[in-house]
């Protein structure tokens, strides 16, 4: 039986090795996305494309924007007229937001209690301006509410009083704020589950489309062993994407890997079984290649927006969170940012790695018992 | 039409008594199957089909594509299970038994089935480890093979790389690496010149005179011809069996040659009459199927042929093939 299995492994291999496209791709793939989303991927809006629209026209209204400018959210890229005009330019995409500046500025302002401490809120305080935004993105819409309450000291000339929060906040594990350090260790459960998929459903789907299939059926091959061997040559490939992420991930984007490489090790070799035994599951399913790879398809997609790669997991509604937890990316996502980013060792993610122990189990049971040595 | 087919029936059954007559003397038998009948939907792919094909002897299916030998052979090997049927195959059941069988019978299929992208030595490497012939006795199989179907020099070579003969030689290699008592060959020959197919031909009665019995499908009759027995197939029914020269013998029609003029405008006139088969034109001559009932074909056909040349001629298996077919596939 081992024999036969190794016989298998050797063969899977020794076809990777000569089929250089696949070869590149176990390479390229990461890479190129790797860095594609780790310079594109950031959900801090800066520098959004702004419209000005000065009624006043006053040293106050030049200093409010000035003040504005310097928070870095927007860049001012035009100036209208008219309200009307500022609309059309939104609508037209042309800017994103639109900072009105009243004729009665100035009087705003000396009510405003962010501008003169001696006010207090009172019947006559009314915001000094008015931002017109487009709403249908909610990041940048939730970037433009941020400065709702932005300090007006500069603007009035003196900075002032001392501020006390109403809380204050510690960030762990990420104290810059930068989106890739959660990017890169999510970009490899994405990666994993794309080629890991892809490349064992492929595989076996391959012969069978080829006609090698209809040859290894006939000869006393177990589909235990074909499976077994064919899936081996891919755990490997899936640990040399692992270290390109990580090592890539951690020497270009300086995102850390504080958790122990054991605990990384075992994890990602569990969300790579986990993924293989997805991918023969598809296989006993697809007759083509093409069917291959768009089931493949349908499993990433979900992959990438449920998982919490994208989206807060516990952003998203209950029943959305079921089928999340169905996913195996969701798990190794918990998972591998538990890891990397916080230093959490596999037995504190015992549940997740259970949960993708028992998947990995029931995908090989289900494509053994699918997999028949017949046609038709 | 109805005529024809009940013609291609009666002369099936006798071809079916000659062969049981012959079984209690002769060998066991590779292959038996009883009433083995396959339907994908609505089409029947297998019809009804019994066979007893003896040890030892090279046995064909002839039939036009799509007439089910490839099904019929799937369903012997296993491959398929079959909607009606038993079969015996090397004297066992084959139902429960498929994957003891499959150390004993090999399988070359229709398309070349092997690694494109792997070395003629690493495939035979492949397929010696799959049945568990290792290190030494796999490697003298393998040379031995290697110097049996003259691949020697070309180990290295990608298989993708090289020509139809030398894939199928190949194949042939592979398929009987594990040396199969019973080999099934689904149309070996079918992406292979005359030269290569003679040779490969050569190959398939050493390997019968070794012992192998061998099963064939194939839609030339000159390859149909070489067989020691073989089945007639159309849409997935069998039409007639026998040896070759048995059911040259045991045709429903007689042949009569036309030599003359206009050859073409006469065998429209011919083939619209109920009594002949079929006619088609070999060379300068026309060849004319005549049903056996009537009783001397050249009377019967000389007052449509005014003039022209008539003679008898001696049957031949693509003859044989037409009056089963009821002249449905050829002329």
């Amino acid at each position: 039986m081992w024999a036969r299995i190794l016989a298998i492994m050797l063969k899977e291999l020794r076809q990777l090795s000569r089929d250089r496209m696949t070869f590149g791709m176990i390479v390229m793939i990461p890479l190129v996305q790797l860095l594609l989303f780790g310079y594109a991927i950031n959900t801090d809006a800066r520098h959004l494309p702004a419209g000005l629209v000065d009624m006043s026209a006053s040293s106050y209204s030049r200093a409010l924007v000035q003040a504005v400018k310097a928070t870095q959210v927007v860049d001012f890229k035009a100036k209208y007229a008219s309200i009307e005009q500022a609309e059309a330019a939104i609508t037209s995409g042309e800017v994103r937001a639109v900072l009105y500046l009243p004729a009665d500025l100035n009087a705003r302002l000396v009510n405003h209690p962010a501008f003169d401490r001696r006010q207090s809120d009172s019947q006559l305080t009314r915001p000094v301006a008015q931002w017109l935004v487009d709403g249908s993105d909610t990041v940048i819409a939730a970037a433009i509410r941020s400065l709702r309450s932005m300090p007006l000291d500069e603007v009035a000339g003196f900075s002032s009083q001392n501020r006390v929060p109403s809380f204050e906040v510690v960030q762990y594990f990420n104290p810059e704020q930068r989106t890739v350090v959660n990017i890169v260790p999510g970009l490899l459960a994405v990666i994993l589950t794309m080629t890991m998929i892809m490349f064992t459903s492929a595989a076996i789907v391959r012969e069978r489309e080829q006609g090698n299939m209809e040859f290894l059926i006939t000869t006393p091959v177990k589909p235990m062993e074909l499976m077994v061997g064919k899936i081996i040559p891919y755990v490997l490939v899936g640990l040399i994407q692992v270290s390109i992420i990580l090592s890539v991930g951690h020497f270009l984007f300086g995102v850390p890997v504080r958790g122990g490489l054991d605990s990384l090790l075992l994890a990602s070799l569990l969300f790579i079984f986990a993924s293989l035994s997805l991918g023969l599951v598809i296989s006993t399913i697809a007759k083509t290649q093409l069917q291959a790879m768009q089931l493949t398809v349908f499993i990433l997609l979900p992959s990438i927006l449920l998982s919490g790669f994208m989206f807060p997991y516990e952003a998203m509604p209950i029943a959305a969170q079921w089928i999340a937890e169905a996913l195996p990316a969701t798990h190794f996502m918990r998972m591998v940012r538990a890891i990397v980013l916080r230093e959490a060792d596999i037995l504190m993610l015992a549940k997740d790695a259970f949960w993708l122990g028992a998947f990995t189990l029931g995908g090989v049971l289900l494509a053994s018992l699918r997999f028949r040595k017949r046609l038709g | 039409m109805t005529q024809s087919a009940d013609a291609g029936a009666s002369s099936a059954t006798q071809a079916t008594l000659s062969i049981d007559s012959s079984k209690a003397i002769e060998a066991p038998l590779a292959i038996e199957a009883h009433g083995l009948t396959r339907r994908f939907g609505e089409l029947t792919a297998v019809d009804n089909l019994s066979l007893a094909i003896p040890r030892g002897s090279i046995y064909g299916f002839l039939g036009p594509n799509g007439c089910g030998k490839s099904t019929a052979i799937r369903l012997l090997t296993g491959l398929l299970l079959p909607d009606a049927g038993e079969v015996t195959v090397l004297g066992e059941p084959l139902a429960g038994n498929e994957e003891a069988l499959k150390q004993r019978i090999g399988y070359m299929t229709q398309k070349f089935s092997l690694y494109d992208n792997l070395s003629v030595l690493e495939n035979l490497r492949f397929v010696a480890s799959i049945y568990g012939l290792f290190g030494r006795r796999g490697k003298a199989r393998i040379e031995e093979l290697l110097h049996l179907y003259s691949l020697e020099g070309r180990e290295s070579q990608l298989a993708g790389s090289m020509s139809g003969g030398q894939k199928q030689r190949l194949a042939l290699a592979c398929a009987t690496l594990h040396s199969p008592e019973l080999l099934f060959l689904d149309e070996p020959t079918s992406a292979v010149d005359p030269e290569n197919r003679r040779e490969f031909w050569e190959r398939l009665f050493d390997l019968c005179a070794a012992g192998t019995t061998i099963l064939v499908s194939t839609h030339y009759m000159d390859e149909a011809e070489r067989c020691h027995a073989l089945a007639i197939l159309e849409r997935g029914a069998k039409r007639a069996d026998g040896s070759p020269a048995e059911l040259m013998q045991q045709m429903g029609a007689s042949v009569v040659e036309v030599s003359g003029e206009q050859l073409r405008t006469l065998k429209q006139q011919l083939v619209a009459l109920p009594e002949v088969v079929s006619a088609a034109q070999v060379g300068t001559r026309l060849r004319v199927l005549v049903r056996r009932d009537a009783t001397d074909p050249i009377a019967f056909l000389s007052p449509y042929c005014d003039g022209r040349k008539l003679a008898m001629a001696r049957p031949s298996l693509e003859d044989v093939f037409v009056s089963c077919t009821g002249g449905r596939h050829v002329g």
